[in-house]
């Protein structure tokens, strides 16, 4: 039995995909989970495809190599669909969870894809409307938990409020949270 | 005991030892993948909450050159570094041991140049191996926070006074965030205790010349006496993980067996990838494999007895190394655990893979193949090639 949980996140470089694997990783902890987040180690440059990781489990996590078979794929920007594999390694029960005004069945013709559990979201214009800028990172959080039961959605606006505290001013906090809460309920499944 | 459970990268966790330790100069040029730790501890120096001279110097020569000036003069002396910057250390890497400096360095293990690579391997501290220092290897961001203390209390040891290297590998644990448990900033205060300088250069009641000529009439005596201080430091060390697992729970040796005991063959590894090979141990053994894995923790003073006599049971053994000895039999690990079970008279088969250089990755599959090829060994009596490239193409 798999113990470990494995997420894998496809970003471009400036959209936070790193921070969301770490928030995602202290919001676990604050389940009293252990975990491990960790970017892919390469160039960083704005606007280049990258990929980071968090690892979840209810154990002290031993692995250290690369997460080659994640459980689930979170997608923060639909354009990299075609350019980058996001499906490679996820077995037939993963999921993938995509930021788009499109419906899971359009994404599942663009992947020409059988298997899996898909799931779409509109993280950016719910990041505009809240954020007032299309960071999606923070409720692509909201909608992941809520297609895979993940995490409890209290404990991780907790988190993210412990976190932001200090960092950031009150209304960048409330914007947070009210984004991770509308994603949580609008994300959707086939 | 009250801790605080985080979650922070290798990096934040080492910095994190630095402000508790709170030493009276630091003295550091900024190397990928070392950077964020001197990054993370300037900025508790900026916010006042150490009291730490932080140097700033313009190349790790210099840096560890401030290093030796410090520690002569009598302060409680730490830096931190990687790959091209511990070679630009070399030549006064020496004499920070040779000269008996306490000073304290996590080494964030990166591959050396060239190719010029960021990535993680071995080949920087290996390289480094007979500079005199005190060599602990950690496998996570938990060991490093705790070694860098420990490192502390041994270095200064009255019977040791010798430089010590603290290693985690590079991006795997400085750059990746996990679990850990930190230690009250009171109890490790405590715990290392005030600094007591031997013979400090601003002492001016008592004159010293320091780093004097020393030739053929006395230069011999010295470096003997450096070989049987840096052996002296091994019960010290002991001593040390003792006392830091009442303030810690967390056990520590010369090196750490794992399923060893009933073991037919094992995996002999350093660092992160020892993590990776537990993982392994532990589906094989729900499978009743009787497998098992040494990790060394202190590869200078090598404790040859104690790791030859853990491994003298087995029927076969893999030695791990990330680290290239160019035109040498074996990597290092592999030459000195050869030695040490000849020394100790039972040898079991054993085979060298050479791995991860330059942070190529090394996962479950890899290792469950060496634990095959083990079995393999064992059931024909046969090794087909001693020394093996794991993860290369060729």
């Amino acid at each position: 039995m798999k113990k470990i949980t494995e997420v894998r996140w496809h970003g471009r470089g400036g959209q936070g995909a790193v921070t969301a694997s770490k928030l995602l990783a202290t919001s676990a902890m604050a389940e009293d989970k252990y975990i491990q987040a960790f970017p892919e180690f390469g160039p960083e440059r704005m606007g280049a495809p990258i990929q980071s990781f968090t690892r979840i489990s209810d154990e002290p996590i031993k692995i250290h190599s690369h997460v080659t078979n994640p459980d689930m794929v979170v997608v923060l920007d639909p354009t990299l669909i075609g350019t980058v594999d996001i499906t490679e390694g996820l077995p037939d029960e993963g999921t993938i969870v995509v930021n788009t005004s499109e419906e899971p069945t359009q994404i599942r013709k663009k992947l020409n894809l059988k298997g899996r559990k898909i799931f779409t979201i509109d993280a950016s214009k719910i990041a505009l409307e809240e954020l007032g800028r299309p960071l999606p990172n923070t409720p692509m959080i909201g909608a992941l938990i809520k297609a895979t039961g993940l995490l409890d959605l209290e404990n991780v606006i907790n988190d993210i409020k412990n976190q932001f505290a200090g960092k950031f001013v009150q209304k960048v906090i409330d914007g947070n949270v009210k984004a991770i809460e509308r994603a949580y309920q609008e994300v959707r499944g086939e | 005991m009250s801790v605080k459970t985080v979650a922070i990268t290798g990096n934040e966790a080492a910095s994190y030892a630095f402000k508790q330790i709170n030493p009276d100069v630091v003295a550091a040029y900024p190397i990928t993948p070392q950077t964020e730790l001197v990054q993370n501890f300037s900025e508790f120096v900026a916010d006042g909450v150490v009291n730490t001279d932080l140097i700033t110097v313009e190349s790790e020569h210099s840096a560890m050159s401030a290093c030796v000036g410090a520690a002569a003069a009598g302060g409680r002396v730490m830096t931190a570094t990687s790959a091209n910057g511990l070679a630009l250390m070399f030549e006064i890497l020496f004499i920070a041991a040779s000269s008996k400096l306490p000073i304290v360095m996590p080494v964030v293990n990166r591959a050396l140049s060239g190719p010029i690579n960021i990535h993680c391997d071995h080949s920087d501290t290996m390289a480094a191996r007979d500079a005199g220092w005190i060599q602990i290897y950690s496998e996570n961001a938990q060991e490093a926070y705790d070694n860098i203390i420990q490192a502390v209390r041994i270095a200064e040891d009255m019977k040791v006074r010798l430089p010590v290297m603290v290693m985690f590998d590079g991006f795997i644990i400085s750059h990746g965030i996990e679990r850990v448990d930190l230690l009250d900033d009171v109890v490790v205060r405590n715990f290392i205790g005030e600094y007591q300088p031997n013979y400090p250069l601003l002492d001016v009641e008592k004159p010293l010349t320091f780093g004097p000529l020393d030739l053929h009439d006395y230069y011999f005596e010295h470096k003997r006496q450096q070989a049987e201080d840096i052996k002296n430091s091994k019960p010290i060390i002991l001593e040390v993980a003792k006392e830091f697992k009442e303030i810690s729970n967390r056990e520590y040796g010369l090196f750490e067996s794992y399923h060893l005991e009933d073991a037919e063959t094992a995996i002999v590894v350093l660092s992160s990838a020892a993590g990776t090979a537990k993982a392994v141990v532990d589906e094989l053994r729900d499978k009743g494999k009787k497998v098992g894995l040494l990790k060394p923790r202190v590869f200078r003073p090598f404790p040859y007895m104690e790791i030859a006599q853990a491994l003298s049971h087995l029927k076969a053994i893999a030695i791990l190394d990330r680290s290239v000895s160019f035109g040498g039999f074996g990597g290092p690990l592999f030459t000195e655990f050869r030695s040490a079970m000849v020394e100790f008279g039972k040898i079991p088969e054993n085979i060298n893979i050479i791995f991860g250089l330059g942070g190529r990755d090394i996962n479950e599959q890899d290792i469950r193949g060496v634990y095959e090829q083990l079995d393999e060994i064992v059931k024909s009596g046969k090794v087909k090639e001693r020394v093996q490239y794991l993860g290369v193409r060729e």
